[in-house]
């Protein structure tokens, strides 16, 4: 499944699709806690998190992940969006929460 | 030895920390490092990076790349640690609640280091602060 793929559904949107959202999301990692995610997340995954500030895409790009998407509406920070966009990491959206996101890229076959 | 970098990583910058790893990263992949090696400096670098930032008065990353072995040492200057191997122990931190609130202070630094490291040492004096001198097999 591609990241535009994911945007066709009408619950997610991407708040920088202009560093494109053609990237594979080959599987799917949920968590918060930084160093847990650095220590066992795979590179092209989306991940699931609510931590909105500028660390989760240093962590999102040094794993080589797929994009971020961030549930329930929770709002991303304007140095976290910057940064996405020179680092190349789609920053998705959604008011889902993090077990309904896990649900969809499941019934997609990640 | 092919090449060699030293970066100064900020007491508390939080918006700036992950750019000495991501340098790092950069010049790996110039060098033809494997993606493989590459994954574990970049997870054992943040690590040390971000510990730099939360708990170090500030501190250094100094890449020295070899023929066989990279070595990645995080040096700061203080405060220090009192107790290694309670420190090293996983889910064992100092991090207050604002870093928490972000995400950090899981207590996996060190361990993660560890882990992730070929060779791992790590010395420290209260007062003069901690060194941690890791290396990586090239493969």
């Amino acid at each position: 499944m591609k990241v535009s793929d994911l945007l066709e559904k009408k619950e997610f949107k991407c708040l920088n699709p202009q560093i494109g959202v053609e990237g594979v999301i080959e599987s799917g990692y949920v968590g918060d806690l930084l160093s847990w995610v650095m220590a066992n997340a795979g590179s092209g995954c989306a991940w699931v998190t609510i931590q909105t500030h500028v660390n989760i895409i240093a962590v999102a790009s040094l794993l080589e992940m797929t994009c971020v998407i961030i549930p329930e509406g929770a709002e991303v920070e304007e140095s976290a969006l910057e940064r996405a966009i020179i680092e190349d990491i789609p920053v998705i959206i959604t008011n889902l929460n993090a077990y309904e996101v896990c649900k969809i890229l499941g019934n997609a076959g990640i | 030895m092919r090449y060699k970098l030293i970066l100064d990583v900020k007491r508390g910058d939080f918006d700036a920390a992950g750019e000495a790893s991501r340098k790092i990263k950069d010049i790996l992949q110039q060098l033809g490092v494997s993606s493989k090696v590459i994954r574990k400096v970049s997870i054992a670098g943040y690590e040390g990076e971000m510990n730099l930032a939360i708990h170090s008065l500030g501190g250094k990353i100094i890449l020295e790349v070899g023929e066989e072995e990279l070595s990645l040492t995080i040096k700061d200057i203080g405060p220090g640690i009192d107790n290694l191997d309670l420190a090293m122990t996983a889910g064992w931190s100092t991090a207050d609640d604002k870093v928490r609130q972000m995400g950090f202070g899981a207590g996996m630094g060190l361990f993660n280091m560890n882990k992730h490291a070929d060779n791992f040492l790590i010395t420290s004096k209260i007062g003069a602060g901690t060194k941690i001198v890791m290396k990586f097999s090239l493969e």
